[in-house]
């Protein structure tokens, strides 16, 4: 199918509407069973997935990298919204967006699916924030007006602060759950407000300089600015979306919203959430600030170091198996931003592939957490040991994913470390030298892991409740994605190619004459 | 397709079949246990058939060839492929690796028979191989990477396989984690050559190396140094060796599979394989070379002072793969693999009847509490004897005298005067260390109730390697278009004598020492280091592993958190200050609407 007519256009809108009225339908649909709001979830989450898959299946992905200087769309959608400030509802996708709403629809499902036991409480409440956050997730991805991309971002913070405060866990003499939703929303709404400012004075100098009024993403690409116009916008923008991926040392609220979460907010923000910053400095900062980001990338990529090995570091003395999790995050994260920076074709593409395979995989390690925490009551590594007896499959799942978690050769996350590491390598070979040390303490924190939780005599004779069903399909779909990440990367690499070469191409050459 | 002959289609059967198995074995929980042995040996044997017809019909026109499965990223000029290059060394190495990996599992379905892990035993043993067999016929670096880290996973998991022991535990982890920082070195130096070739292709880089490094020898030395750091990781050599000792926590055949035939070899297989490489980086060889020369002076003065019957075999092992790294050095490239190859056999018969001597006397290891032992275990004896005549280079009876030969000839003929004379002081340690084992276990006085609880199926590969570690010797290797030639053989006699009688030295002196058994000696000084390695753990732990765990455990709490706690507690401060106004007291309030009417008063008059 031609995917430029008109009709396909409305795709775009769907792809955010039904998330959206899927979280209303299933906050009505409490009053009439517990069970329809979870079924209305999973299947708005799988009509995302399936819309998604189609779109890849249908869109013509360019083989050929279009010039520079002129961003395509596999589909765009515009309509009016306030035109007296140049506001519009502008949506617009490309391989990159298309595999993160992949990403975001099947972790989506995921997140329903792994609340069905643990999520007994207002569930319609609890499935409208779910949704209305991924709906606001998807907004992101799409949005291509900055006003709108505005609206979006702060459209995926509220509920996620009601997921945490509301079902979330308070752990005995640890931090509340109040306290970690109110710390990401303040962390997240200070970086937010930053970065609403910047946007302002880039839609500002745009309009001194042209006359025009335009908070659009085509229109701001070539707003001439000045060096320190430049760089000061960049830093702010830059700031807004460290905050979300977390770059050190904006990190902190991260261990405390993973470990207080529920476990579908946990899968949400690790597996979706952070991947926003991430697009953001991909989409925006890359693309509108070149120069600046050029000139910005050592010290970028001097903190992706840092974020590394301080992730990996505090992995390692972690009690709380959720924290422990959480901090690997922090260093894989670093990862993704020495991809970013590096900029060139091999270096993106891993930290797509990177963000791609994290997300998979530390969203399936938040599953076996809550699962382990809904059968022990407890995230204290002290009293789990000796699963591998207990719960021999459960074990299976949590060796095979801490393995993924270490960058294991064969699994997704190799691909993506070692691309971007490759990539990273003839631009900065100190630096990345460096980040490969943080190969080692993968192995080191993963390894550990395994030891405290599976291996070791068991803390408690008795057997407890292996894998169900749910749970064992859910693990398998997993595997089963990482290791084809693993193995068979090309169609991904493909499906992002060209916009990722176009953000390249931008952040290397600078703003094109036109 | 009638260019390519039908039978290379089958080499990838070579991979698939144990990963086939493995597979299943890892998914079926419930699998019966009949089958468990038919699948997890039967892969393996079928993996060696394999190999044997693939080698047969190949060797009759010996031309290297190449089979593609897929190709993996497409990236620019990152182009690598899963794919498999078949040359006489990959030949030579498959041999080992299926031939030496099916006798084990035979041996292996008896040792483990009542190891209630029986299943997941097999299934980590089969992926074991796919993944060794991979390293070897990977046509690219990232492939040969992917086997590499591959045969560490399964090195981590049956090291620890017991591992309701978290003494086990930590012995599997150390050795993952100690040959992973060999292994990053390792990724660095593909990142490198990747930048200075733009590809990691086998092949492509032997054509290329030379041409591209003609007067620069700095780069690539570079590139093999770190390359050869992965390498030294693997294959146990200084400074990463302190993990292999530990890793005989592993059930026998483990130690006997992957810690004496084949994936410690791997070292030696990467170094050999990228021989291209490392011949225009002389500096680089010459490292390769001193790393082995010390290695295994260290190791086989360790070995002396072992008390547990597997921790001798593990520094023996690291003392034999030094020889190996020496010949390397030395560029007696075929010697080597052949010292691989004949060590392959006779370590591993030395393991497997290890096990057979550990499992009759009831798990234990301690040899200071054997003796005597036979009378009782004469098959195991007659294993010990030939498996420890070929590794003590007895001459002419034994495979091991020629590979080791073979390699002191390099060493002495390339010039190398001092590895040669550090490899003629190891072979008398060798004979010493050796023998001093075999007196000890099999000599002297009976001070435990063995009982022989080998099964036929045990007895076989033990047969079957006895046979090999003595005949060994006679394999012509298939290696003349894949590595150069080695140095010419000295014309000189006189240093293969005293070789010779150096090791027959040892093998005496042994005989005096411990001929009627012995007890445990009086631990002085210089025993208790060398049987603790030379102290390289103590040293490894302090300058690492304790500081960096101190590191991280004072800052368990996230300092940068606290940092933004004092943002938190300024604001809080600012909050009751400004609190503390609000009093309540009228008084109070009307006094400061007063003084603040003055104030505003005075800033209008003013302007």
């Amino acid at each position: 199918m031609d995917m430029t007519t008109a009709a396909s256009a409305w795709l775009l809108p769907l792809l955010i509407a039904i998330p959206f009225v899927g979280g209303v339908a299933a906050w009505y649909a409490e009053r009439l069973s517990l069970t329809w709001p979870r079924w209305i979830g999973l299947l708005s989450m799988a009509a995302i997935c399936a819309l998604a898959l189609w779109i890849w299946a249908h869109a013509d992905v360019p083989g050929v990298v279009p010039a520079h200087g002129t961003p395509s769309w596999l589909i765009e959608f515009r309509a009016e919204w306030i035109p007296r400030w140049g506001i519009s509802l502008h949506l617009g996708l490309d391989g990159l967006s298309l595999l993160m709403i992949l990403l975001t629809g099947v972790l989506g499902v995921l997140s329903v699916a792994c609340s069905w036991r643990e999520i007994q409480q207002y569930v319609g409440f609890f499935h409208l924030n779910l949704l209305w956050n991924l709906a606001g997730v998807i907004g992101v991805f799409l949005a291509l007006d900055l006003f709108l991309f505005f609206v979006f971002w702060e459209a995926m913070l509220v509920p996620m602060y009601f997921l945490i405060a509301l079902w979330g866990h308070s752990s005995q003499g640890g931090r509340s759950r109040v306290y970690a939703a109110t710390k990401f929303f303040i962390f997240t709404q200070a970086a937010g407000l930053l970065m609403l400012v910047a946007i302002l004075a880039l839609v500002w100098l745009h309009h001194q300089n042209t006359g025009q009024w335009s908070f659009d993403y085509d229109q701001l690409l070539y707003t001439p600015l000045t060096q320190v116009q430049e760089y000061l916008l960049m830093l702010a923008f830059f700031i807004g979306f460290a905050v979300k991926l977390p770059v050190f040392p904006l990190h902190p609220w991260l261990p405390d919203a993973h470990s207080q979460a529920p476990t579908a907010g946990s899968v949400d923000l690790a597996g979706v959430l952070l991947k926003t910053g991430a697009y953001g400095l991909l989409r925006f900062v890359l693309p509108l600030f070149p120069n600046a980001s050029q000139d910005f990338a050592p010290a970028a990529m001097l903190l992706a170091i840092a974020g590394i090995v301080y992730g990996a570091k505090l992995a390692l003395v972690q009690t709380d198996i959720k924290r422990l999790v959480a901090y690997t995050s922090v260093s894989h994260m670093g990862f993704v931003l020495l991809g970013i920076y590096a900029g060139n074709t091999l270096a993106l593409q891993g930290a797509v592939v990177l963000m791609l395979a994290h997300g998979l995989a530390t969203g399936a390690l938040f599953i076996l957490c809550g699962e382990l925490y809904e059968r022990l009551h407890t995230r204290e590594l002290a009293r789990m040991g000796g699963l591998a007896q207990r719960a021999p499959h459960y074990a299976t799942a949590l060796m095979f994913f801490a393995l993924a978690s270490l960058g294991l050769p064969g699994l997704g996350n190799f691909i993506g470390e070692f691309l971007v590491l490759a990539g990273s390598f003839p631009v900065a070979p100190w630096i990345t030298a460096a980040a490969a040390s943080g190969l080692v303490l993968a192995a080191v924190y993963a390894l550990y892991l395994v030891q405290r939780a599976l291996h070791g005599p068991p803390a408690d004779a008795h057997a407890i409740e292996d894998l169900t069903a749910r749970e064992t399909a859910m693990m398998a779909a997993l595997m089963l994605a990482l290791l084809a990440l693993g193995l068979f990367p090309q169609p991904v690499l493909d499906l992002v190619r060209a916009p990722l070469e176009q953000i390249g191409q931008w952040y290397a050459f600078g703003v094109p004459v036109r | 397709m009638s260019a390519i002959p039908d039978y290379q289609e089958l080499l990838c059967w070579v991979v698939l079949l144990p990963l086939s198995s493995a597979t299943v074995l890892l998914l079926w929980r419930g699998v019966p246990k009949a089958l468990v042995t038919l699948l997890g040996v039967g892969s393996v044997v079928g993996s060696a058939l394999l190999t044997a017809l693939i080698g047969g019909l190949w060797l009759q026109s010996p031309e290297p060839f190449t089979q593609v499965l897929w190709s993996w990223i497409q990236l620019e000029s990152f182009t690598p492929r899963i794919a498999l290059h078949f040359d006489g060394l990959a030949l030579t190495m498959l041999g080992v690796i299926t031939g030496v990996g099916a006798l084990i599992h035979g041996y292996a379905s008896g040792y483990m028979r009542d190891d209630p892990g029986y299943r997941a035993f097999f299934a980590y043993m089969n992926l074991f191989v796919a993944m060794m067999v991979l390293l070897v016929l990977a046509d690219n670096l990232l492939l040969l990477y992917l086997g590499w880290e591959g045969v560490g996973l399964c090195s981590y998991l049956l090291i620890g396989f017991w591992h309701q022991d978290p003494a086990n535990g930590a012995a599997a982890r150390k050795a993952f984690i100690t040959t992973r920082v060999g292994d990053t070195a390792m990724a660095i130096g593909l990142f490198l050559l990747y930048r200075e070739l733009k590809t990691l292709d086998i092949e492509v880089i032997l054509a290329s190396a030379a041409a591209a490094w003609r007067t620069e020898p700095y780069m690539p030395t570079l590139i093999a140094l770190l390359i050869l750091g992965g390498a030294v990781g693997k294959s146990a050599q200084l400074p990463l060796q302190t993990w292999l000792p530990d890793a005989m926590a592993g059930p026998t055949p483990v130690s006997a599979l992957i810690h004496a035939a084949t994936m410690v070899t791997a070292g030696v297989y990467l170094v050999a394989r990228l021989h291209g490489l490392f011949l225009v980086a002389p500096g680089a060889l010459e490292v390769v070379g001193w790393i082995g020369a010390v290695t295994l002076l260290l190791a086989g003065g360790a070995a002396l002072a072992q008390s547990d019957i597997k921790r001798v075999l593990a520094y023996s092992t690291m003392s034999q793969i030094g020889y190996m790294f020496m010949a390397l050095g030395a560029g007696a490239w075929q010697a080597a693999i052949f010292h691989l190859m004949t060590h392959a056999f006779f370590k591993a018969l030395l393991f497997l009847a290890a096990g057979s001597v550990i499992l009759a006397c009831h798990h234990e290891q301690d040899i200071f509490r054997m003796g005597g032992l036979r009378r009782r275990l004469p098959l195991a004896f007659a294993a010990f004897v030939v498996g420890g005549a070929a590794l003590a280079a007895l001459p002419v009876v034994t495979a091991g005298f020629w590979s080791k030969e073979a390699i002191l000839a390099g060493a002495w003929s390339s010039g190398h005067v001092a590895w040669w004379a550090m490899g003629v002081a190891c072979a008398f340690l060798t004979g010493l260390y050796t023998f001093r084992l075999v007196f000890i276990v099999f000599f002297g006085a009976e001070k435990i109730h063995a009982h022989d609880a080998d099964l036929w199926r045990m007895r076989v590969p033990l047969g079957v390697l006895m046979l090999l570690s003595v005949l060994g010797g006679a394999i012509a290797l298939p290696l003349a278009g894949v590595l150069p030639g080695d140095p010419p053989t000295p014309s000189a006699h006189w240093p293969a004598i005293v070789a010779v009688a150096a090791g027959l030295a040892g093998i005496a002196l042994a005989w005096r020492w411990y001929g009627r058994g012995a007890v445990a000696p009086e631990p002085t000084a210089l025993r208790r280091l060398a049987q603790a390695g030379w102290g390289f753990d103590a040293l490894y732990g302090g300058l690492f592993v304790r500081p960096l765990y101190a590191l991280a455990t004072a800052n368990r709490a996230d300092l940068v958190d606290r940092g933004y706690g004092v943002i938190v507690a300024g604001l809080g401060g600012l909050h009751r200050m400004v609190l503390r106004l609000q009093t309540g007291r009228l008084r109070w309030y009307a006094a400061a609407m007063a003084a603040g009417m003055v104030l505003l008063l005075g800033a209008v008059q003013w302007t």
